[in-house]
């Protein structure tokens, strides 16, 4: 604690006379700080500066959490450079965005999720914001909930589940639980126990879902899992709250990534749903995203919006608008929107043919294993099964 | 004026309520070096978009906290200062207050009476516990309450955290003079107080950028450890681009490490990192000397047109003989300018001359123009 930092002997106190005559003893000796700990380094980002700092010329890094093209470099996409010069000529203001961002990019984002025609938007039944990109609209969810949520005030997360989850839930007040999801014996899904552990959860509990490509294991559920785990979250009247960070960029066909999502929407789920831009458009330090409330009325899709920018103002205002000009411009020009599923697809594409040439070449070398769950997992990331000496 | 008092009293409203910079012709301004720089951005082939560092881009950070204390900082000189790229000026002072309420468990913060109306929930949802207001606007005598100012701080809890503006204070434009400040630190570092600065509108203010750090240096220089939230929406016309910077001077560099640390966890849950395309800018400008240059240039024309308002209406006032003093039209300092108009005053202002400002009288001196000053004098002058 500060105070006793500050009893804390004054061996280097000096007297100085400074440029406005007084003497004041220089950097009190003592100070604030002396008890902050060293925090635990990121996992993540960890590997990636041991990459960096590695001299060897044959290096490789796979444990970057944005793609890279067939040379290993950054990928800008066609369609969003496009969209970034018609952006420049167009010479907009500086001015500051609404506090849900612009009306546009929310009504885009929310239709690009659940479809053209969906009926939610068309009845005004979602409040919707720009968020600071995936972690910031799951943090605007989880200080929403933390504040509104009528239930249980505990999110249910995947076993594993993307590393940031635990720290933007507990920062916002909600507690964190698990329930299983990855069978390490098979490389693949747990359904069966999945399917227990989420009829044990306390009714109206929260229930967080990888809407596809699972970070970290690449793992998804397939269609008809997904319905049933739909029946047994509305039997246990629980909460769903979609996490969705790669459409598009997990099979290289949006509606087909939002399969589970829509799925739950047209079955009557009331759910928060939050979107990234960051990967799929590319978009990374641009922070484009967005986060939506999915309710069952006008009214509670206006209230809830007004409690919403109640918390997006003391944490930062307005978003970013940029990364979401960008997205816009994408989004409501037909030609510009079919560039980009061009390109997402062929981003797609990339990573589903990289998996397949691994596993041929895992088997073209001799391995004995079963290399399978490669190709059977989907997104950005695998799980290889390979232990920590391994590794 | 009559034609202007016939356009504006039927078809057009005034306002005086923006929060940005407005031309004499009453239009957002882009920086001309802002569009220069993103122009040289865009066809930079090497750059792309990929994440910054979780405390954001250093080439700005450092930057921005060179600019805020000083090349000659002794603070930076010995490696004692370090900045953080944040969603602008909210995004520092809410990643400031959740470092001082999870880190050093503070509970208490002060903010002036009045004070920018956002300060209190950024605290409060940071987990601070314990909001009190200081004195600070006299409204009979128009000026800083001092003595009240003091005097809570006298009576204001060790750790407690005081938010001070570092100029230009918002709303009133009511700044304290240099010997005001230094009453202020005695206070504060006798009393074992913890300063946060907020410092939205340096350089913007006067115009030089010295000159409105002078409360920040000042308590650098005398030893304190305080951290300071800076904004770029104002001085660097990047609203809605949100950058930002949260500065943090201590006095003990075997401390950096584990605040970094620290406060990277902050925000990692909070948002992971910063915005790239506004961090690009205010770093490619602030660290090269031509474009540096340029946007000084830019930053005195905006704190002219401003300064010129003040002087102009004042004038007119004075002219028209309208009742009271209007002093401090020219003392006080910034954007905002609290006129002392009462809200039934500011009421009769919008229904009859459909000029809008706020309840409390505070006008943007940015909404009065060449073209619109002379009406707003007149309409002031009839409705005193």
């Amino acid at each position: 604690m500060a105070t006793s930092s500050r009893i804390a002997s004054v061996s280097t106190s000096l007297l100085k006379n400074n440029q406005y005559g007084i003497s004041s003893v220089v950097g009190r000796a003592s100070s604030w700080w002396s008890h902050v700990e060293m925090g635990p380094p990121d996992a993540i980002l960890g590997v990636t500066e041991a990459y960096k700092r590695d001299t060897n010329p044959k290096k490789i890094n796979l444990g970057v959490g944005a793609y890279r093209d067939d040379n290993g470099k950054p990928y800008v996409l066609p369609s969003v450079l496009k969209a970034e010069e018609r952006l420049s000529a167009k010479k907009l203001d500086k001015e500051y965005a609404p506090i849900a961002g612009s009306a546009e990019f929310c009504n885009l984002s929310i239709n690009l999720a659940l479809g053209e025609d969906n009926e939610q938007s068309k009845n005004g039944l979602n409040a919707t914001l720009q968020g600071i990109s995936g972690t910031g609209s799951l943090r605007i969810g989880a200080a929403f909930l933390a504040k509104f949520f009528p239930g249980n005030k505990e999110v249910y997360l995947p076993t594993p589940s993307w590393g940031n989850h635990t720290p933007i839930f507990k920062h916002s007040g909600l507690n964190v639980q698990q329930y299983r999801y990855y069978d390490p014996k098979t490389c693949g899904f747990d359904f069966q126990g999945a399917l227990q552990d989420i009829a044990k959860i306390p009714e109206k509990s929260i229930i967080l879902f990888h809407a596809c490509a699972h970070n970290p294991t690449g793992v998804d559920p397939k269609p008809e899992q997904w319905a049933e785990i739909s029946k047994v979250v509305q039997q246990k009247k629980l909460f769903p709250f979609f996490d969705m960070a790669y459409q598009g960029f997990a099979s290289g066909d949006v509606a087909r990534d939002a399969f589970a999502v829509r799925h739950f929407v047209k079955n009557g789920h009331e759910i928060v749903l939050t979107q990234s831009y960051a990967k799929n458009m590319g978009l990374y330090g641009e922070r484009a995203g967005a986060f939506s409330l999915i309710t069952s009325s006008k009214e509670a899709a206006q209230t809830t919006l007004s409690q919403l920018k109640i918390i997006v103002r003391p944490m930062y205002s307005n978003p970013p608008i940029h990364g979401a000009r960008i997205v816009t411009e994408i989004l409501s020009d037909p030609s510009l929107k079919s560039q980009w599923l061009q390109d997402v697809k062929g981003m797609a594409d990339r990573i589903i043919s990289v998996r397949t040439q691994l596993r041929d070449n895992l088997k073209k070398e001799g391995s004995q294993r079963d290399w399978s769950h490669i190709t059977d997992q989907i997104g950005m990331f695998c799980f290889t099964g390979m232990n920590q000496q391994q590794v | 004026i009559m034609k202007l008092f016939i356009y504006f009293s039927t078809n057009a409203s005034l306002i005086l309520t923006a929060l940005a910079y407005r031309t004499d012709e009453g239009k957002p301004w882009v920086l001309p070096v802002v569009r220069k720089t993103e122009k040289q951005l865009a066809d930079d082939e090497a750059l792309n978009h990929e994440y910054l560092p979780v405390l954001g881009l250093q080439a700005c950070s450092s930057a921005a906290t060179r600019m805020l204390l000083g090349a000659e900082s002794r603070a930076l000189l010995e490696g004692l200062a370090f900045g953080v790229q944040t969603l602008s000026g909210t995004g520092a002072l809410r990643v400031g207050a959740e470092f001082l309420h999870r880190q050093l468990k503070y509970t208490t913060f002060y903010y002036s009476s009045p004070t920018w109306e956002n300060h209190h929930l950024v605290f409060t949802n940071a987990g601070f516990a314990e909001p009190r207001q200081y004195r600070y606007w006299n409204s009979e005598t128009r000026s800083l309450d001092l003595d009240g100012f003091l005097e809570d701080l006298r009576a204001a809890p060790k750790d407690s955290v005081i938010i001070l503006h570092a100029c230009a204070h918002n709303p009133t434009g009511c700044d304290p003079t240099s010997e005001q400040w230094t009453q202020i630190a005695d206070v504060i570092e006798e009393k074992q107080l913890f300063p946060f600065f907020d410092s939205a509108y340096q350089g913007f203010a006067s115009g030089d950028l010295e000159k409105d750090a002078w409360a920040v240096r000042y308590f650098a220089d005398r030893g304190f450890e305080f951290v300071c939230a800076q904004s770029f929406a104002k001085n660097f016309g990047l609203y809605n681009e949100r950058v930002g910077n949260l500065t943090v001077v201590v006095n003990n560099a075997v401390h950096l490490q584990p605040m970094k640390s620290q406060l990277t966890l902050i925000v990692r849950g909070m948002y992971s990192n910063p915005p790239n395309h506004g961090g690009r800018i205010v770093a490619t400008v602030l660290n090269n000397p031509q474009l540096f240059e340029e946007w000084k240039e830019s930053v005195r024309t905006m704190a002219k047109r401003i300064l010129d308002m003040r002087k102009g209406l004042k004038e007119r006032l004075e002219k028209l003989g309208t009742p009271g003093t209007w002093d401090h039209i020219v003392t006080q300092i910034g954007m905002f300018s609290y006129t002392g108009l009462s809200p039934q005053q500011v009421k009769h202002l919008t229904e009859k001359y459909h000029i809008y400002l706020l309840k409390s009288g505070r006008i943007n001196m940015c909404g009065l123009t060449t073209k619109n000053i002379d009406y707003v004098a007149k309409a002031i002058h009839e409705t005193v």
